[in-house]
C-alpha cells in the first residue's frame, strides 16, 4: 500500500470509533455534566451554579444513601471474593481436566440468563408465599409465613449472585497459570496450610483478586435490578435515586448530578484499587 | 496423577492414619461446599423455571399438577405467554432491537478490531481506554447521558428551526443506540482478540500470488475471523436482548420484553406466565450459547 492508501484506509477504520465514542459517550457525558451545573431559577430560566451538588450534601437523604451504596457494594465485593476464591481454587487445582472445562462452563450459566428472571427466581423462592417459606412451614420450623424478600441480607444474596461470576473467571485463569509446585515445595518446607495459602496462593493470585474486585464493584455500585426488586422500597440504592430524578420528578438537573456524582466515586474506587494494585484498567476489564 | 494426590501425598509425608482422616474429612469438607455452591447458582434458575409448568394462580407451593396453559392457553384468566399480547409485541421489539444492535455492533466492532490490532496511530493507548470505557460506566448512566444529550439536540432543532425530530425523544432508536454505545466494547474485544491470533503472513502470501486488498480480506482474513464475528454477534444480541438498566431510561411507548415482564412483576401480581416467559428466556439463551460455543470450537 502506498501512502494515500494507507492513510485512506486508516480513516475508514477511525471513523466508526471515533464517531460511536464521541456522539454515544463523550459529548452525552459533557451534556450531562453541564447539565448537573445548571439551576432552574424561573420558568425556562436558567443560571450556571453549583446549586444541585450543594441540594444533594444538604440533603442527608441523598448522601446517605450514596454511603449506603458504597458500604453494601465493597462488603458484596468482599463477600463475592470470600465465596468465589475456593471455588476457583476447587476449579482451577482440584477438579480433573474433564470436570474443569464443566464445572467452569456451569459457573458462566447465570451469565446466559437475564438480570431479570434471575431475580424473579429469587422473588419466587424467597417471598411470604414462596418456596423456601412454604417449606419451612411444611417440615414446622416456622407456623406462619415469612417473609425474606426487602431486607439488605436478601440484596446482599441477590448482588453476590449477580455478579460472581465476574469473580471465579479472573480467579481461575489466574491460579490455572500457577504452578502446582509452587504449593508442593510449600508444603515441603513444613508450611502448613494455612501459611500456604497466605504466603503462596494468595500473593500469587492477587492480580487476579484485584480485577475481580474491582469488575465486582462497579457492576454492584451500578447494579439497578436487583437491588429493587429484592430489596423493595427500603433498598435506598443510589441508582434507583437518579432514576426518580430523571423519570419520577423530572428533577434532570440534579438527576445529571447525581449521576456524576456516581460516576466519580466508582473511578476514585477504581482508580485508588488500579494504583494498590499496579494494574491498568485495559488488561483489567480485556481480562474479564 | 492429579494436583490435589501430590499435595495430600507432601502433606501426610509421614502417614499416619489420623493425619490421613483429617485430610479426607477436609477434602469431603471442601467438596460439600462446592456442591452447595453449585446449589445456590442453580436454585432460582430452577425456581423460576420450574412454576411455568405448575396448574396454578400463582408461582409458588403447593404443586399443582403438570399443565402447559401458561406457555398455549387461549383464555383468561390463564393467559398463556404465546396469546398474551403485550408479551408478544415486547418478544418481537426485543429481538428486532437486538438484531439491530448486534449487526450494527459487529460491523463497528470488525472495524474498530482492525483498527487496534493493524494500524499505529498516536494517541493510540489513550484511544484504547475510550475504547473499553463504555464497558465501566454504570448503565443506568449511559442511559441518562444519552438521553440529555438527545433532548439537547432536539429542543435546540426545535427552538432554532422548529423541526420537531420525534426519533430523539425516548424511544427505540435511542434504545438501540444505548445498548450499542457498550456492546461495541464488548464486540470489539472478542473480535480483536482473534485477529491477533491470525498470521498475516497468510495475508502477504495472497498478495503476492497477486490478489488484491478486498479479496484477501474476502476471501482470507473475513473467514479466519468468521467463528469470532458469529460469536460476538451471539453474545450482543443476548446482551442487548437482556438489557435492562439502559433501556429503561430511554425506553418510549414500545416496550422491549424485559420492560414489559418488570412492569408486570412489579406492579401486578405476578402469574405463572411470567415462569413461562422465564423458562422461555432461558432455553433460548442456552440454544444460543451452545451454538456460540459449538462455532468457536469448530475452528479451533
Amino acid at each position: 500500500m502506498n501512502h494515500a492508501q494507507k492513510r485512506l484506509a486508516f480513516l475508514l477504520l477511525f471513523a466508526p470509533f471515533f464517531l460511536w465514542i464521541l456522539l454515544l459517550i463523550v459529548l452525552p457525558h459533557i451534556g450531562v455534566f453541564i447539565l448537573s451545573v445548571k439551576e432552574k431559577v424561573g420558568m425556562g430560566v436558567y443560571e450556571y451554579g453549583l446549586g444541585n451538588y450543594i441540594e444533594f450534601f444538604n440533603e442527608p437523604v441523598y448522601w446517605n444513601t450514596l454511603l449506603r451504596t458504597a458500604v453494601m457494594s465493597i462488603f458484596v465485593t468482599i463477600v463475592t471474593l470470600i465465596i468465589g476464591f475456593p471455588i476457583a481454587y476447587y476449579i482451577a487445582k482440584i477438579a480433573r481436566q474433564r470436570a474443569k472445562a464443566g464445572l467452569f462452563l456451569l459457573c458462566l450459566i447465570p451469565l446466559w440468563v437475564s438480570d431479570l428472571v434471575r431475580s424473579f427466581g429469587w422473588i419466587v423462592l424467597l417471598r411470604e408465599t414462596g418456596i423456601v417459606s412454604s417449606f419451612l412451614q411444611y417440615i414446622g420450623i416456622v407456623s406462619g409465613p415469612v417473609e425474606f424478600l426487602y431486607n439488605d441480607a436478601t440484596v446482599v444474596v441477590g448482588l453476590v449472585y449477580t455478579v460472581m461470576l465476574f469473580m471465579i473467571v479472573p480467579l481461575v485463569t489466574t491460579l490455572d497459570g500457577m504452578d502446582d509446585s509452587l504449593i508442593e515445595a510449600g508444603f515441603n518446607l513444613g508450611g502448613s496450610r494455612l501459611t500456604v495459602l497466605r504466603r503462596i496462593i494468595i500473593p500469587y493470585a492477587m492480580p487476579g483478586i484485584i480485577s475481580g474486585c474491582i469488575v465486582v464493584f462497579m457492576l454492584t455500585a451500578g447494579s439497578y435490578l436487583t437491588p429493587i426488586l429484592l430489596g423493595g422500597k427500603n433498598s435506598q440504592w443510589f441508582t434507583e435515586q437518579i432514576y426518580e430524578q430523571f423519570i419520577t420528578r423530572f428533577n434532570w438537573e440534579s438527576g445529571a448530578a447525581f449521576g456524576v456524582l456516581l460516576l466519580i466515586f466508582t473511578s476514585i474506587t477504581v482508580w485508588i484499587g488500579l494504583r494498590l494494585s499496579g494494574q491498568t484498567l485495559s488488561s483489567t476489564v480485556a481480562k474479564t | 496423577m492429579s494436583s490435589n494426590a501430590k499435595t495430600l501425598s507432601a502433606t501426610a509425608s509421614n502417614p499416619k492414619p489420623a493425619a490421613f482422616n483429617q485430610v479426607r474429612f477436609l477434602r469431603n469438607c471442601f467438596t460439600g461446599y462446592v456442591v452447595l455452591f453449585f446449589i445456590y447458582l442453580a436454585a432460582p434458575l430452577i425456581a423460576a423455571g420450574a412454576f411455568a409448568f405448575n396448574d396454578s394462580m400463582f408461582p409458588a407451593l403447593p404443586w399443582q399438577g403438570f399443565t402447559l396453559d401458561w406457555f398455549f392457553s387461549d383464555t383468561e384468566p390463564k393467559l398463556g405467554m404465546f396469546h398474551d399480547r403485550r408479551l408478544l409485541s415486547g418478544l418481537s421489539i426485543s429481538f428486532w432491537v437486538a438484531l439491530t444492535v448486534a449487526i450494527m455492533s459487529i460491523v463497528v466492532g470488525t472495524c474498530n478490531a482492525f483498527l487496534f490490532e493493524r494500524m499505529d496511530f498516536p494517541f493510540k493507548s489513550f484511544c484504547y481506554i475510550m475504547m473499553v470505557i463504555p464497558l465501566v460506566i454504570p448503565g443506568v448512566i449511559l442511559g441518562i447521558s444519552i438521553l440529555v444529550f438527545a433532548s439537547d439536540i432536539a429542543n435546540g432543532m426545535e427552538d432554532n428551526w422548529g423541526i420537531d425530530i420525534e426519533s430523539l425523544r425516548p424511544g427505540l432508536l435511542l434504545v438501540i443506540l444505548g445498548q450499542f454505545s457498550f456492546v461495541t466494547t464488548i464486540t470489539t474485544l472478542v473480535i480483536a482478540a482473534r485477529l491477533k491470533k491470525f498470521d498475516i503472513q497468510l495475508e502477504e502470501a495472497a498478495l503476492n500470488l497477486g490478489a488484491s486488498r478486498a479479496r484477501i480480506l474476502r476471501t482470507v482474513t473475513l473467514p479466519f475471523l468468521k467463528p469470532a464475528l458469529i460469536g460476538a454477534g451471539v453474545v450482543g444480541f443476548l446482551i442487548s436482548f437482556e438489557n435492562f438498566n439502559t433501556t429503561l431510561m430511554l425506553v418510549g411507548s414500545d416496550a422491549p420484553l424485559t420492560i414489559t415482564m418488570y412492569d408486570r412483576m412489579a406492579k401486578v401480581g405476578s402469574t405463572p406466565v411470567l415462569n413461562a416467559v422465564s423458562f422461555f428466556l432461558m432455553i433460548g439463551s442456552g440454544l444460543l450459547a451452545l451454538l456460540s460455543v459449538f462455532v468457536q470450537r469448530d475452528k479451533n
